[in-house]
């Protein structure tokens, strides 16, 4: 087994071991938030790391999944709530809001940079207000309360455990096929994209498209994980997609690793723990400081973010117990992880 | 079918590409005048002139990697002037970049693969490729005839120079190229590398012509049947490599100082 598959192993157990001894709390509110946090950082990893395109707009897309399924399913604000069953609002919900997403790929994927960072996080933005001020269909500052998951394979979703696995195999299945696509014909020609768009054309890949589509697949994600996380708050409001928010998704994908999936889900952990635990040792107004420095202590530390940390860490241990032995190479040559 | 009509079809046919007054101007600054050019299907022809002649220039208004601000191009009889990048490449035209432009990231074989996958069905594939599909196929071929084998999974970004020349030759000649446009391959090249491009250019098929700008005479007139030479954004002279090198205002402005 190669290493990488006996950490997948590992990690795997750990991750369906942990209700059995974790309380109610941990489950749900470190273990079940974390995994809904980093899927939608994962959202943005994909974009960032594999198609160097930044995206403020990721919690948006998960927003707009969020109130879809408030809308569609139902709410206990008395407004809307079309009491659709959970096999149809969910797959549409997801739907909508990707397809959403795939129209902001189309506003900012001719720009890069910062600019695709200002498009994106303008769209955000304004949808914020937005929903902030539509009281006809978004119920406004109120937003939806009493959006819960459904009971379903007689499976009460609501409760701590059941729920917890839910968001693990939401996030399990999405971080597979990241890492799956990778290699793929289209996650190499993302990568590439990345590295050099004008050459990408002259060999006759059509770019806009390419970036277009990584926003539409990249939304589905964001928008499944958004699915979660109406459910997990059991409401929606314009609190959920504020701007702090949407800059909250790139601080956990930064400081996780924005250049391979597991970072998010890391950052995402860390997060939710300062979240919930920062609070009580400190004046919560203090909060987004305490936030801030620990993940400017992250950054700094390590470019690469937590991930980047645990390679050097791992490197300075002299021992390497599943190592194989190290190939002889040419000096100054880097392999790379090539299966086509 | 009358007689007109199965000349000019037959021209059309005949001829790669037909640039007629193409020109391309930055700002106050006119990289390209009036460029009229026809080069036949087959044909290899070298470009030379000075630094800033607008040599890169004219590939790129070719190539729609920026579009001319006159003129009209066609490729194959086929008036691609408003075609984007990838829509010309689509139909047979590649070319190579003066300065190396690859992807660092990736390995030699896997930007290989996309060249190949560029110009073929499914590149938007979520699958990876299988075990015995054509396009990987084609990428090993194309990686021994280029003769990186040794560099087949090391990232571009850690190649050598000649290297990553080889890698840019390899881009161009993926799929099932009609036409291709060097932009000085040899530049930076050791003479043994030198060698091995001139063996590559010679080696390709008969059907398949190129344009290459290279500013070593040993290479060009050795691969290009005809000789077109630019100055200030205008051709000024075209003939055979003996012409071109006997020629008196030639060797003037371009020769005198490798000759002297
Ligand atoms: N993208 C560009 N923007 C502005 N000026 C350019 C650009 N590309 C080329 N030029 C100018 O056009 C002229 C021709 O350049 P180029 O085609 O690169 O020459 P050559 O390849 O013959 O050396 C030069 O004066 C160059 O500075
Ligand atoms: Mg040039």
């Amino acid at each position: 087994m190669s290493p990488r598959a006996a950490t997948h192993l590992v990690a795997g157990l750990l991750l369906l071991a942990y209700p059995l001894v974790a309380s109610p709390f941990f489950v749900f509110q470190i273990g079940a938030y974390s995994l809904i946090l980093g899927t939608i950082a994962l959202s943005l990893m994909i974009l960032a790391g594999y198609g160097g395109m930044v995206s403020l707009a990721q919690m948006m897309v998960a927003g707009v999944a969020g109130y879809l399924v408030a809308i569609l399913g139902t709410n206990e604000s008395g407004l809307l709530g079309f009491g659709w069953p959970w096999w149809l609002y969910v797959p549409v919900a997801v739907l909508i809001a990707s397809v959403v997403a795939s129209l902001i790929g189309l506003l900012a994927v001719r720009s890069a940079g910062i600019y695709m960072i200002m498009i994106t996080l303008a769209v955000a933005t304004a949808f914020f207000y937005f929903a902030r001020q539509n009281y006809a269909v978004l119920n406004g500052f109120n937003g939806f309360h009493g959006v819960v998951p459904p009971h379903a394979f007689g499976i009460a979703w609501r409760r701590p455990i059941p729920f917890y696995y839910l968001c693990l195999a939401v996030a399990a299945a999405f971080y597979a096929a990241a890492l799956y696509g990778e290699r793929s014909t289209f996650g190499l020609a993302l990568q590439a994209v990345r590295d050099n768009p004008r050459r990408m054309r002259a060999l006759g890949f059509n770019v806009p498209a390419l970036r277009v589509f990584a926003f539409f697949l990249a939304g589905v994600i964001a928008a499944t994980a958004g699915v979660l996380l109406v459910w997990f708050n059991s409401q929606i409001s314009p609190g959920t997609i504020s701007v702090a928010a949407a800059i909250d998704t790139l601080v956990i994908a930064v400081v996780g690793g924005i250049r391979r999936p597991a970072g998010p889900y890391f950052g995402a952990l860390l997060f939710a723990v300062l979240q919930n635990f920062a609070i009580d040792l400190i004046d919560p107004e203090r909060f987004n400081t305490v936030i801030g420095i620990v993940f400017l202590a992250v950054v700094l530390l390590s470019p690469d973010g937590l991930l980047g940390l645990f390679a050097r860490l791992r490197n300075a241990v002299p021992t390497r117990s599943f190592a194989e032995p190290e190939p002889a190479r040419p000096a100054g040559a880097v392999p790379q992880r090539s299966r086509i | 079918m009358s007689d007109a009509v199965a000349l000019s079809l037959d021209e059309a046919g005949a001829h790669a590409l037909d640039l007629v007054g193409v020109g391309r101007r930055f700002g106050a600054l006119t990289a390209l005048a009036d460029i009229t050019l026809s080069v036949r299907a087959g044909e290899r022809r070298a470009i030379l002139g000075s630094n800033g002649a607008g040599k890169t220039t004219l590939f790129n208004t070719i190539t729609g990697d920026f579009p001319p601000s006159s003129g009209r191009i066609r490729f194959f009889g086929e008036d691609v002037t408003h075609f984007p990048a990838h829509e010309r490449i689509r139909r047979g035209l590649r070319r190579t970049y003066q300065i190396s432009l690859l992807f660092d990231g990736l390995s030699v074989i896997d930007s290989i693969f996309l060249a190949c996958r560029g110009v073929s069905r499914r590149r938007f594939s979520l699958l990876r490729p299988r075990r015995d599909d054509a396009t990987r196929a084609q990428a090993e071929q194309l990686l021994h005839a280029v003769r990186l084998d040794d560099a087949r999974d090391v990232a571009v970004g850690q190649l050598s120079h000649g290297q990553k020349r080889q890698v840019e030759i390899a881009l161009a000649l993926a799929g099932a190229p009609r036409f291709i446009l060097f932009d000085e391959p040899a530049a930076g090249l050791a003479p043994t590398e030198r060698r091995d491009l001139v063996a590559i250019l010679t080696a390709l098929p008969a059907h398949i012509g190129y344009i290459i700008i290279e500013h070593d005479l040993d290479v060009a007139l050795r691969v290009a049947e005809r000789v077109t030479m630019m100055h200030n954004g205008r051709i000024f002279k075209e003939g055979t490599p003996d012409e071109i090198e006997a020629d008196a205002e030639v060797q003037a402005i371009y020769l005198g100082g490798a000759h002297g």
